[in-house]
């Protein structure tokens, strides 16, 4: 049972590593290759053609997909706040590449979140529904 | 109208994510990552009322949340619709069966707390 656990925590872990990078840069890419509006609905269209978009589409794609594989084992109570630390990982993608500033209020909110991820993660185990009992 | 907005995404967010939970629960753990039984699991999916359910939701949330953002600005539309956080983890309580223990109640708090001071 403790290698089952142990196994199941791994695998989480790998699983939701790849859910909150592909949705932190894939948003990032999506923003990168947006242009600043879009006149006519062909353009909607024409922009998925565009590099960086298309890269972000891929990675919002791989996105929907770990976190279907996530959720095919682990709680929606455990996956929703341990994904959250996206939100921490955008803001830090802006300060780095978009040089955008971290201002006090928001490093307070990173804080928090991390703490609430950290508290989830460490705290409960990934899943606490019987697997046989969900049929 | 951008309360209208803000209504419609939280409802179908949070019908759209429990149904995906659902559906990936029924299908079971994901356990062969070869390309084959990738294949074999889309597939299996895309036949599920609850995921195919789930992705009609979760568009209906999308295009809500273009609508929202043509009107109001990112900081409101993000802390407004992280009240999905809550309503979801009551349903993954009482619907889905989950034991939610303190400590679960405690992180999903800090994180809309935290969520609502990063994009406020």
């Amino acid at each position: 049972m403790t290698t089952e656990s142990a196994r199941l925590r791994a695998k989480t872990w790998i699983c939701a590593t790849v859910v909150v990078l592909s949705n932190v840069f894939g948003n990032f890419f999506l923003k990168k290759g947006m242009p600043a509006d879009l006149p006519t609905p062909w353009s909607y269209i024409a922009v998925l053609f565009q590099p960086w978009v298309a890269l972000g589409v891929v990675l919002l794609i791989l996105w929907m997909m770990s976190r279907m594989t996530l959720l095919s084992w682990a709680d929606l109570s455990y996956v929703l706040p341990v994904t959250a630390i996206g939100y921490v990982l955008v803001a830090i993608v802006g300060r780095i590449f978009l040089n955008e500033q971290i201002p006090l209020k928001r490093w307070a909110g990173i804080v928090l979140i991390v703490a609430g991820v950290a508290l989830v993660s460490l705290g409960t185990a990934p899943r606490t529904h019987n697997p046989e009992a969900a049929e | 109208m951008k309360w209208i907005f803000i209504a419609i995404i939280v409802a179908a967010t949070t019908v759209g994510e429990v149904m995906q939970a659902v559906g990936m629960r029924r299908h079971g753990e994901i356990k062969d990552f070869r390309p084959g039984a990738i294949g074999r699991a889309v597939a299996a999916l895309s036949r599920s009322r609850f995921v195919i359910g789930s992705v009609i939701a979760m568009a209906v949330s999308f295009f809500a949340y273009l609508g929202l953002l043509t009107i109001a600005d990112l900081s409101f539309a993000v802390p407004a619709t992280a009240i999905t956080y809550v309503l979801e983890t009551i349903l993954a309580k009482y619907l889905l069966k989950e034991q939610v223990n303190w400590l679960r109640w405690a992180g999903a708090g800090l994180v809309i707390c935290g969520v609502a001071l990063v994009s406020l």
